[in-house]
């Protein structure tokens, strides 16, 4: 019986194969026919209802806390405290930048905080005294140092197959350790280099300010028309013009109303205004994780493994290499960090705590919607998960509220961005299922 | 177009050079042989069912033709040549591919994404992604994949049988010959086992020679112009679709014999047996 169907099926389907194939090619080709903005929006709705969120429920949270905040005291929304949000959240979004690809592969680093810490005190002791180092050694070897302990800490991990848990957690306490034993009891190095005071202390002037978001805003359209147009060429789906303009309207936006922000005076007695230096490291550094995860090829094997290990390998990804790479990125950006954060403190002492910064930048990537279970992250996510944890701490400060809350009212809120996910998680799973 | 009709394979044998000829493989982990001498040929444009009990070694023999396990004795002919295949590298050189039974998909990467996975295209040091949208489209249109709606999409939102599809695909995709699918069926239902027989049917047709390993007779029946028989990593049949039935492979696969099959030939009868049960 099979052997009468089968002939009759070869038959006929020589002559129009070529045509069906090429019916078919196009049909594969243009997946989807989206044709306008309204269809793509409603196809986002669709996406979101299924589970697929995105960082839509992050961003209604921060404008919720906002909402409370300014309810609550009438300065939370004022520029001056909008932009001490940045500094106050540098640490936990360059320390989270450096900890999505870390969770992107499914693992941990909890040793970060303290090894941007240690890496701070390293650049405040080349800093010191008369024989002093000029700033760019100081920052270089603090970030050197700190990016060879993640990769030394990931080779344990990869080589010795080691947890990265117990790995990192031994780099917690032993990190911990070197810093006190450098800084001595109850020392305190002061930072009098102003260069490295000023990456969180100092503002560009406002010209300079308009200059780089404005040609920020531009590089950012080109990329993303120029990416579009080579599509439209290739022949594959493109999003609708209008869309892509929304977007680039978006982000031109965005660098405008911060701009606008930052150059307010915020000063008392002396006018300070400007967008912190900070501002553009985070944003540097959001740039170039972004494009190493989404460009390169690297980016693409992270994911893989952290989707698949072992179909990652059998593709030939060389995972001891891409594992301990990882781990160097955490410490790279451990090292950026603690340079932050000791210049916002324009010193290093004993009191600095690394332990809650790193569960901070958990929190962060986690609130930003990176999952824990690896796979799943995009460095956008640090930059709102940090957003959400300044604005906690921001807030609960200016309420007056007493540490012990602002530590409830965090773990409330990283307790909700998992809860979120998981329940988000479980509707793409049922959406999944064809 | 290409020989697929089981009745024609029997009677005037296939012309030119097989593709794949295995001779006398052998292989042994510690004090247990696992396989026993086995001979085996994959003709281009031959679906090539290999059957067997658990244990019988079908695993092993397929590691050994990808790379993965070294044979300890016997020759491997690719299209005529003797070559030795030390790891999966030089299997897929050759031109082989393996389908495994886990997929080996990445299920937070769309489709694109694990189609190319670890042989990305690049230009300079970016990655290529329209390039790559582009062929595996190609390359899904032309083995007339259509269920999948978009390239685009997370092979996690993908039915088992769109899985199927698109890690065949992703096997074919880079000029191979041989593509060997282990157990392509085992845990799909109904729609979804017939779209991947569908395939692996095109895929013959296509001209690729194709090993598939399976416990399901009717899918083997089905889709097979030839069935291979190992039982106790010996080889104990390799017969045209045509010429055994399913009772007659079944006992091939427990005692290794079959009274309705004799040495040199089928026995006319069992053909007609065949037909009668069915």
């Amino acid at each position: 019986m099979a052997d009468t169907e089968q002939t009759t099926q070869t038959s006929p389907g020589a002559e129009d194969e070529p045509a069906e194939i090429a019916r078919l090619a196009a049909l594969t080709a243009t997946p989807v026919a989206v044709d306008s903005f309204a269809d793509y929006a409603r196809g986002w709705w669709t996406r979101v209802r299924s589970g697929d969120t995105g960082s839509l429920p992050v961003v209604i949270g921060l404008i919720i806390l906002s909402i409370i905040f300014q309810s609550q005291n009438h300065h939370f929304l004022t520029a001056r405290n909008l932009t001490n949000l940045i500094p106050q959240g540098a640490e936990y979004m360059l320390l989270a930048l450096g900890i999505i690809f870390v969770l992107l592969l499914g693992e941990i680093d909890l040793s970060v905080g303290f090894v941007g810490y240690l890496g701070g005190i390293i650049m405040a002791e080349l800093l010191k005294g008369p024989h002093a180092h000029s700033w760019w050694i100081a920052c270089l070897a603090c970030i050197g140092v700190t990016t060879a302990i993640g990769i030394v800490q990931g080779l344990f991990i990869t080589i010795l197959g080691l947890p990265s848990f117990i790995v990192t957690l031994a780099g917690y306490l032993g990190w911990q350790g070197v810093a006190l034993l450098i800084l001595g009891n109850g020392g305190t190095v002061p930072i009098q280099n102003h260069v490295v005071n000023d990456f969180a202390g100092g503002e560009l002037t406002p010209t300079a300010g308009w200059i780089v978001a404005i040609v920020g805003s531009l590089l950012f359209a080109g990329v993303t028309l120029f990416g579009a147009e080579r599509r439209r060429r290739s022949g594959l789906a493109v999003p609708p013009r209008s869309l892509t303009l929304f977007k680039i309207g978006l982000v031109a936006a965005a660098a405008i109303v911060v701009t606008i922000i930052c150059n307010r005076n915020r000063g008392a007695a002396i006018a300070v205004r400007g967008i912190p230096w900070v501002a553009l490291i985070i944003v540097g550094a959001l740039a170039l994780w972004t494009f190493v995860l989404t460009k390169l090829r690297f980016g693409r094997y992270v994911y893989a493994v952290g989707g698949n290990a072992e179909a990652a390998r059998r593709a030939g990804v060389n995972l001891v290499v891409v594992r301990t790479t990882v781990f160097g990125i955490a410490g790279l950006m451990a090292g950026v960090a603690g340079i932050v954060a000791a210049s916002r403190l324009e010193s290093v002492s004993t009191s600095s705590d690394g332990g809650t910064a790193v569960l901070y930048c958990i929190a962060a990537a986690v609130i930003g919607g990176t999952s824990l279970f690896g796979g799943r992250g995009k460095a956008m996510h640090a930059l709102l998960g940090g957003l959400v944890i300044a604005a906690i701490y921001n807030g609960m400060g200016l309420l007056g509220l007493s540490s012990g809350t602002q530590y409830v009212v965090t773990a409330l809120v990283l307790l909700a961005a998992v809860a979120v996910d998981a329940v988000a998680r479980r509707g793409r799973a049922n959406a999944g299922v064809v | 177009m290409t020989q697929t009709a089981s009745d024609t394979a029997p009677a005037g044998a296939p012309s030119g050079t097989p593709l794949l000829q295995l001779e006398g493989i052998r292989k042994r982990f510690g004090a247990v042989e696992v396989l026993r001498g086995v001979d085996l040929t994959l003709r281009s444009g031959q679906v090539t069912a290999l059957v067997g009990d658990n244990g019988a070694g079908k695993s092993t023999l397929i590691k050994a033709v990808a790379g993965i396990y070294t044979i300890d004795d016997g020759r491997m002919l690719w299209e005529g040549r003797h070559v030795t295949v030390h790891n999966p590298k030089d299997a897929a050189a050759l031109g082989i591919e393996v389908v495994y039974q886990d997929l080996a998909l990445a299920d937070n990467l769309d489709v694109v994404q694990n189609m190319f996975l670890g042989r990305e295209r690049r230009r300079g040091l970016l990655l290529d992604e329209d390039s790559m949208e582009k062929s595996a489209g190609e390359t899904l249109a032309s083995l007339q994949v259509t269920t999948v709606r978009s390239v685009r999409q997370p092979v996690a939102s993908l039915s088992g049988g769109q899985r199927q599809s698109v890690a065949v695909a992703k096997a074919v995709m880079w000029n191979s010959k041989l593509v060997i699918l282990d157990e392509p069926t085992a845990a799909l239902g109904v729609s979804q086992t017939r779209q991947v027989l569908d395939l692996v049917k095109r895929l013959g047709e296509r001209g690729l020679a194709v090993l598939i390993v399976s416990h399901n007779l009717n899918d083997v029946f089905e889709v097979a112009d030839r069935i291979a028989v190992l039982r106790l990593g010996e080889m104990v049949a390799d017969v045209a679709r045509g010429d055994v039935d399913s009772q007659s492979v079944v006992e091939l696969m427990t005692t290794g014999r079959s009274d309705r099959l004799t040495a040199d030939g089928p026995a006319p009868t069992s053909s007609a047996a065949s037909r009668e049960d069915a």
